[in-house]
């Protein structure tokens, strides 16, 4: 499935990522997945959410840089050699992954995988013409 | 040795130097009135013939010469020559992206390597100097003008130019370099790299320093003559001028001489443009009185700083004038570069931000001025890759490097994050203690 992703900017000084979560955590919004990418001055933080339109709002409100991104979610068996077989689907067929991150969900024994990719559409059809939901 | 270079200029009796000045200044007026039609134009809206103005006491009679002028009029348009006769070109940043151009004749550049000749001797300097000048060679006026004064003392000249510190230092051990010729702060680096290399000083032969290009405290002085075993010297001098050599300390380090037989300065209230007498701080006004190529009549050097016509136990008899000790706009000088926030806005418009909010951040860290320039991350600037960012970083520092003629770190904060006071917001924190 494609979806939206929420990418915020979060300079680098103690206390801001605190500051950010809280201000999501307080407009009762549930991060489902994470993942941040650090350089020596400054993060991104790349949020998954029920709401992203409302999110993106909230956020602005708030004089919080941020924006949204397509990526795509897949689910994986939660098992040694899951994420590399659906890799292994998308090198075969030239299609490269910038970032990804992963999350368990708590009632099956499947992993979701958000991967960002160029091509998002075509990694779509491929990875469900291969059996995977996607 | 000698402790003059023009002994009978540097010490003529004041009246003899008024008359001199005198003359000198009713030639340039006249020169600037017939070929320059900015000055053609201005002295006619005041309405002032140049046969009005006959001595010294009618300077004040002229109107101002303006940084902006030569901006306005870039980069030959207040040339009072012939390209023929034109030897020499330099430059430094401009604030909007285009350079303040000055031009010299052989005769302009004559004088200039004269005025940095005599501040070299006052300095100490003799024929059997090594004069090594750690000042950047090129457009900026530093590295030639020391270069042109020393050969004209006879010293030998290491034009080492700025950068490589390790190589600078073994230089300065293996070709004994005497005399040493940069800014205050390169100065206290050297002694820094010198420190944390177990460089003994007695493997140096420096005897003397002569810096400029910055501002620098009495603090600074002491620490370098201590620490690199020398007297360091202060010169003083704007490419607008001449460069290097305008003025320049004495064995007496109480103030530089200004070499009056080339230029007249003056001491005014900012912001009435009125002459204030000695001692009073204001900014720095000068005239050039036997330049060919660009006869700067009354130009505002945005320098804060006092003269006195107090008599030097030296012997010479030129004004003194105090080292500077602020401007009177937001220019800030890094590393010897003179740099204006109104470039950064520039550079910052001309990579898409539609209203950069940025803070400079200067700073000194072992002895070498630095500077950081936090950009507030705007929604449009904002990409979801880090690369994305980094990018973006990169050139803006790249462009920064070139319109600045310095390097910056460049440091992406969130929106709101620099602090606006009564809706301005402050551009430049200067961490640099200098007092």
């Amino acid at each position: 499935m494609i979806i939206k992703q929420i990418s915020i900017f979060i300079e680098n000084r103690q206390g801001r990522l605190a500051e950010v979560t809280d201000i999501l955590g307080k407009n009762d919004v549930n991060i489902r997945a994470l993942s941040i990418a650090d350089t020596t001055d400054f993060g991104i933080l790349r949020i998954i959410v029920d709401d992203p339109d409302r999110v993106i709002n909230i956020l602005k409100e708030n004089n919080i840089t941020a924006s949204t991104t397509s990526v795509l979610s897949v689910i994986v068996d939660d098992r040694p050699g899951g994420l590399a077989a659906v890799l292994r689907i998308l090198a075969d067929h030239g299609i490269t992954v910038e970032y990804m991150y992963a999350y368990i969900s708590r009632t099956e024994d499947k992993a979701f995988v958000v991967m960002r990719t160029e091509k998002e559409e075509e990694a779509e059809a491929i990875l469900s013409g291969s059996g995977y939901s996607v | 040795m000698n402790r003059y270079f023009n002994e009978s200029m540097e010490t003529a009796p004041r009246h003899q130097l008024w008359h001199l000045q005198s003359y000198n200044l009713s030639r340039t007026v006249y020169h600037a009135y017939n070929n320059v039609p900015m000055y053609r134009k201005r002295f006619d809206e005041a309405g002032i013939r140049p046969e009005d103005i006959k001595s010294v006491d009618d300077l004040k009679k002229l109107p101002f010469t303006y940084k902006q002028d030569l901006r306005d009029n870039y980069p030959y348009g207040l040339f009072a020559v012939t390209p023929d006769r034109l030897q020499r070109i330099h430059a430094s940043s401009g604030t909007t992206g285009k350079q303040t151009v000055v031009g010299y004749t052989k005769h302009d550049i004559d004088v200039w390597s004269t005025c940095a000749a005599r501040a070299l001797v006052a300095a100490g300097a003799e024929e059997n100097d090594f004069v090594h000048i750690s000042y950047g060679y090129g457009l900026f006026t530093g590295g030639l003008g020391l270069h042109y004064g020393a050969e004209m003392v006879g010293a030998t000249v290491i034009p080492a130019s700025s950068g490589n510190t390790s190589r600078q230092i073994t230089m300065l051990q293996d070709f004994k370099s005497s005399i040493l010729c940069c800014t205050p702060s390169y100065a206290l680096y050297i002694a820094d790299v010198l420190r944390d290399n177990n460089v003994d000083i007695s493997t140096l032969s420096l005897k003397v320093g002569i810096f400029g290009a910055a501002p620098w405290t009495e603090g600074m002085r002491k620490e370098i003559e201590q620490r690199l075993g020398i007297k360091a010297y202060d010169i003083y001098g704007l490419s607008e001028i001449s460069g290097p050599g305008v003025a320049y300390e004495c064995e007496c380090q109480g103030g530089m001489h200004v070499n009056e037989d080339h230029f007249i300065i003056e001491i005014i209230d900012p912001e009435t443009g009125e002459v204030l007498p000695d001692g009073e701080k204001g900014e720095v006004v000068f005239t050039c009185i036997t330049k060919e190529a660009l006869p700067l009549i009354r130009y505002r050097t945005r320098d804060i700083s006092s003269i006195t016509h107090e008599p030097c136990p030296c012997g010479r008899t030129f004004v003194r004038m105090k080292k500077p000790s602020g401007r009177s706009d937001d220019m800030l000088i890094i590393r010897g570069v003179n740099v204006f926030p109104s470039q950064i806005e520039s550079v910052l418009l001309s990579v898409g931000q539609v209203d950069p909010h940025y803070l400079i951040i200067v700073d000194r860290k072992n002895n070498l001025d630095t500077m950081e320039i936090k950009v507030e991350v705007s929604q449009t600037m904002f990409s979801d890759k880090v690369k994305g960012l980094e990018d973006l970083s990169k050139t803006i520092s790249m462009k920064m490097q070139s319109v600045l003629g310095v390097s910056s770190k460049i440091t992406f904060v969130e929106p709101g994050s620099i602090e606006r006071s009564e809706g301005k917001a402050k551009r430049v924190v200067d961490m640099r203690s200098l007092h």
